[in-house]
Parts: C-alpha cells; structure tokens; sequence
C-alpha cells in the first residue's frame, strides 16, 4: 500500500506548488493520475520513486517511507521494486532491445544477470510481442515497439509498484489500447500496484480509481 | 565492473566514427614524439656509426658535410672533384693510407663505388659469394643490392646515363657481378664497387673499340698514316668488358689528373693524422681534410637543435589536442545528460555512472595506446630505410 501524508513541494517563488494532504493506493490497485498539464502529476511519479524529495510530508510504499532513505538506499530501493515507465520512454539507441530490457542489471551492483533473468527477458518479450526484435537497436524499432520494451525494462525485476508517466501517449489509439492490454496482463501476473498518468480519458474506465489532480490545487484529501 | 565496460564498449562502437577519430587523434599526438625520438635515434646512430671509423678525409674544398655524407652515405649530393695527385700527396707523407673513392655513377638507383680492394679492408668487409673485382669491367655488389635486383655471381648490371637527353653522353656500361659482399648493416649493403678504372670508363675517360689496324671495311677509314688512323662514327664501341675485347680498352689524357670525389686517409696514429691535417691547413688550397666525427657532430647538432622546436611544437599540438579531446568529452556528456538522468532515475548511483564514463575513456585510451605502440614497432622495424631517405640520401 501506498500511503502519502502532508506532502509539500514547491518549485522557485510560488512558480509550482505541490500540496496532497492525504493519498493512499492499495496493493494491486491501477490508479490512473489525471489532470492539466503542469498540475504535478509527474512530480508525484517521482515523489513516490524517490527521484526527488518533499519539502514536507512522508511517502510510504509497504513499510518503507522512501523520502527517508539515504540516496544509495532510496536508489537501490527504486531498481529493486519500483519499476518506471518514461514518458518518451528513454531507451538507450546504442543498446539493443535486450540489452535495453536487461539495463537496470547491468547498472547496479545488486542485481546479477543469471539464466533466470534471461528466460525472464524472453518471455516479456514474448507477452509484448517483441520477441522477434531483441536483438535490433531501438532506432530501427515502431513507436509501439520502443514502448513495449521500456515496459519490459520496467517489468524486469518483477516490481510490485510500476509508475508510468503517459505510457500510451505517443501511440495511436489501437497501439495504447495495445499496450494497456500488456502493461495491465504484467502488472496483474506480478500482482503489482500500478499508477499510470495519463491523458487519455477513453481509456480511464480500465482502470480501478482515477485521481484528478485538479484536487490538490485545493488540498483535498484521497 | 565488466557491466560497465560492455555497457561502454556498446556505446563505443554505436558512436564509431567519433571512437575512431578520438582514437586517431591521440594516438597521433602520442605516437609523433616517440617517433622523432625513434628517428634521431637511429639517425645518429646510423650516421656516426659510420664517421667514427672514418678518420679523416681529404677531398675539393667547399661543402664538407656534402664531401662527409658522399663519401660515407653515397648521398646524392656531389662535392667537387680532386685529382689523382691528391692521392701521391697523401702516400707521399708517409703519415697516412689513401683510400680513393669515386660515387658519381649509379645503377639503377643503387650508387656505383669506384674504390681500390683496400676499402673492403679497412671497411672489414667481407665477400659472402664469388670474389672481389680483379679486372676492369668487373663489380661487387652489396646484399642488399643482389637481394633486391635477384642479382647472382656471373650476373650482370648495367650504369645508369647521368642525363637521359644528352645523346652525346657515354653509354651504359654493362659490368660483371664477381662477388656479393656480406650484409654489413650499412650503406656499402646498398653500393655497386668497382675498380677506380671502370668509374673512369663509364665517363668515357676510357674506352674500347674495334681494332683500326683490323678494319674489315675500308669504307670505315677516313684517314690512315704509319702513326695516325682516322675512322668513321660507325667504328664498334664496346658497351661490356670481357675477356675478349679487354686488351682493347684503353684510356685518353694524363691518368694524373683523373677525378676523384674524396680519399679517405687513414693515418699511422694520433699524431700523424694532426700532422697531416695540419699540412692541409697550411698548404693546400683547393683541397681541405675533415675529420667526419666532427662533421656529423656538427650536423647532429643542428638536428638535436631541430628537434628541440620540433618537441616544443609537439607540446603545443598536445595541448591543443587535449583541450580539444576534453571538450569533446565534455559536450558528448553534455549531449548525454538525457541519458544519465535516465540511468540515474532507473537507480544507478553516481559513482556507475563514474565508472561507465571512466571505462569509455579507458577502452578509447587503450585503443589508443595500442595504435599508437603498433605504428611505432612499424616505424622500428622500417627506421633504418626512413633514416637513409630522410637524413642521408
């Protein structure tokens, strides 16, 4: 469960203000963020992930309050259960698209590659259906494709938290109706929690809750 | 530790063109003052190698460094000629052995050697195959001569005109190969040596012709009395000294005054061979001596000189070539900023992001180090060839 109390941000001289007294998503839960552009909905992504810190407020995922954790510790915390999906996605156009799935083991000392992890590699290529493209440089790869491998990179720890950030939003609409498909069959395999911003409002209703972020402008709770 | 170098070497080799220049650029940076080292090295190496054991040489007044290095080199550059008198003015001292030398001539591109059977003496040459030249006509070549002509003992070779256009020029002698000398690790390895007489008979200072008392057609003759015969141009010059046509060859003028490019005198001691520079100083005024130890030292001298600016330039480009190698680091770093921050927001820790930066940098540093460290087992391994083109021929 996740379980966020008080949290406060700002950015420069009242430019951003971000304020939630109260937001908790249960385990298993997809919760779909909404709101204006601008509004902080990739903020909290980032909040709940640890990549940035709160001026206020506590962020818990389980037993952990992430905001707490040491930078080494928070970052090992992320590449172990927090599985990120970019927004443009971020792959990386020198690797190949396993290599690019396999890229959170390679930059942590925590995380081995074993047999494992590579049959593992195979069969998220196989649910997305890329399987046949593992070995291509993602600049050889469609729109879908390169999101369904950051979905793979995101899924490849088998994290219990997945946090996309407009996942669908460079896709046409039978490509995001797609890829919601795999990202929701993965997420409910690893019965793991997911929160996807999103501004694709035909797809809300797939979805177990949505959170309009036009609320925390006035600093309701949830 | 190896995840960062694959994720480094992906990277690498993704971005080649830029590897490949990075790489080139110091590899070149790095391989130039090795380079100029390796070259002055072998320079002086080779060059005062050979002046050492050349004590003294007498030779036209006027360049010495072009008397030294045609006399020892057999480098292109020809000083003015000395008689043959020199050569009795240094026998007569009694302080010194003369040694004449004659390299105005070439064959092919190799430099034909005019010289007495004292030289392979005092040079310890040995003859690896056949013998030394007994007779006019006759030549010993160099090993690397033979090895690179496929030349063999009872061979032959043929003088090269000096000037293609002049028709009234001599004509190519055609000369026996009797002998291959031993590789001696020297210039001689790349000389054609003959007899002083033969040098003089590819200038035409002596010839062979058909016998005017034998001519068959009549026709031939222009003039004829008890003492003088007058024939025509069609009269049979020879071309090639045998056996047969070799009582015919015979030589025009004062042998006295027929030229040489330098002596090398070698001296009984010390103390002659001061006595006898001493009396070129005093004495002669178309003829000098030089000491070619001193000559090279000089020349060296003004190349170490060389070389100091040469490296003070090459300090400068690696400056510049380091700045430059920085910036580009430093802007493809900056254009990867996306990129790290990716990696960062995945959870890779700063010091993996480090350790990423520092593999490229290793992986194109080695790359480099081994380019650079090839090119010059390369250039060692051809220095001595680049040395006789660059500084001696």
């Amino acid at each position: 469960m996740i379980n966020i109390n008080s949290l406060e941000l700002s950015y420069g001289t009242d430019e951003f203000r971000l304020s939630i007294p109260q937001l908790k998503i249960e385990s298993t839960e997809k919760v779909a963020i909404i709101g204006p552009s601008g509004s902080g909905k990739t903020t909290l992504l980032k909040l709940i992930s640890g990549i940035i810190q709160p001026q206020r407020g506590r962020v818990e995922i389980g037993e952990v309050a992430i905001n707490e954790l040491s930078d080494p510790q928070c970052r090992d915390y992320r590449v172990s259960n927090i599985g990120y999906i970019f927004q443009d996605f971020e792959l990386l156009d020198y690797l190949n698209v396993q290599d690019n799935i396999l890229h959170p083991f390679r930059i942590t000392q925590s995380l081995k590659i074993d047999n494992q992890v590579r049959d593992r590699v195979k069969s998220l290529a196989e649910e997305m259906g890329i399987a046949d493209k593992l070995k291509r440089l993602t600049n050889n790869l469609s729109q879908g494709e390169k999101q369904r491998t950051a979905i793979c990179r995101a899924m490849i720890t088998a994290p219990k938290l997945i946090l996309a950030d407009e996942a669908t939003g460079n896709l046409d609409p039978s490509n995001k109706t797609k890829i919601l498909d795999a990202l929701f069959r993965s997420t409910d395999k690893n019965k793991a929690t997911l929160i996807a911003v999103t501004h694709d409002h035909e797809l809300l209703d797939r979805f177990d809750r949505v959170i309009d972020f036009k609320q925390f402008c006035d600093g309701e709770s949830v | 530790m190896m995840d960062s170098f694959y994720l480094a070497w992906r990277y690498i080799v993704f971005n080649r063109i830029k590897t490949i220049t990075l790489v080139l650029c110091i590899s070149l940076v790095s391989f130039l003052p090795f380079a100029l080292k390796i070259l002055l090295n072998e320079s002086e190496h080779q060059l005062m190698s050979r002046a050492i054991t050349t004590p003294l040489l007498v030779g036209a007044k006027g360049n010495s460094l072009d008397l030294v290095m045609n006399s020892l080199y057999f480098s292109k550059e020809k000083p003015d000629f000395i008689s043959m008198k020199a050569i009795e003015k240094v026998m007569d001292s009694y302080l010194a052995v003369p040694i004449p030398l004659y390299t105005r001539f070439h064959a092919r591109e190799y430099p034909i050697v005019g010289t007495t059977l004292d030289y392979f003496e005092f040079r310890k040459h040995k003859v690896a195959e056949g013998r030394s030249f007994a007779m006019l006509g006759e030549s010993l070549i160099g090993a690397d001569v033979a090895a690179r002509l496929n030349l063999k003992v009872g061979g032959s070779i043929l003088s090269s005109p000096e000037n293609l256009f002049d028709l009234a020029g001599v004509y190519p002698l055609k000369m026996k190969v009797v002998g291959i000398l031993q590789k001696t690790n020297s210039v001689d390895d790349k000389a054609v040596f003959v007899d002083l007489k033969t040098t003089w008979v590819i200038q035409g200072l002596g010839h062979g012709h058909q016998d005017v008392k034998k001519i068959a057609d009549e026709s031939d003759v222009l003039s004829r009395s008890d003492k003088l015969v007058t024939t025509s141009t069609k009269i049979k010059q020879y071309t090639e000294i045998n056996v047969d046509n070799l009582g015919s060859f015979h030589f025009h003028g004062d042998p006295s005054i027929y030229p040489l490019t330098a002596i090398i005198a070698v001296p009984n001691d010390k103390k002659s061979a001061t006595i006898l520079s001493g009396r070129y100083l005093s004495e002669q005024k178309n003829q000098q001596i030089v000491r070619p130890k001193k000559v090279i030292e000089d020349l060296l001298g003004n190349i170490f000189q060389i070389k100091e600016f040469i490296d003070a330039v090459v300090l400068i480009v690696a400056i510049a070539m380091v700045l430059a190698i920085f910036l580009v680091f430093s802007l493809s770093f900056r254009l990867r900023q996306k990129e790290i921050s990716t990696i960062l927001h995945l959870g890779c820790s700063r010091s993996t992001v480090v350790q990423l930066i520092g593999a490229e940098i290793l992986i194109i540093a080695v790359f480099s180090g081994m380019l650079c460290f090839s090119s010059l087992l390369v250039l060692q391994y051809f220095q001595g060839e680049i040395v006789h083109q660059l500084f001696i021929s």
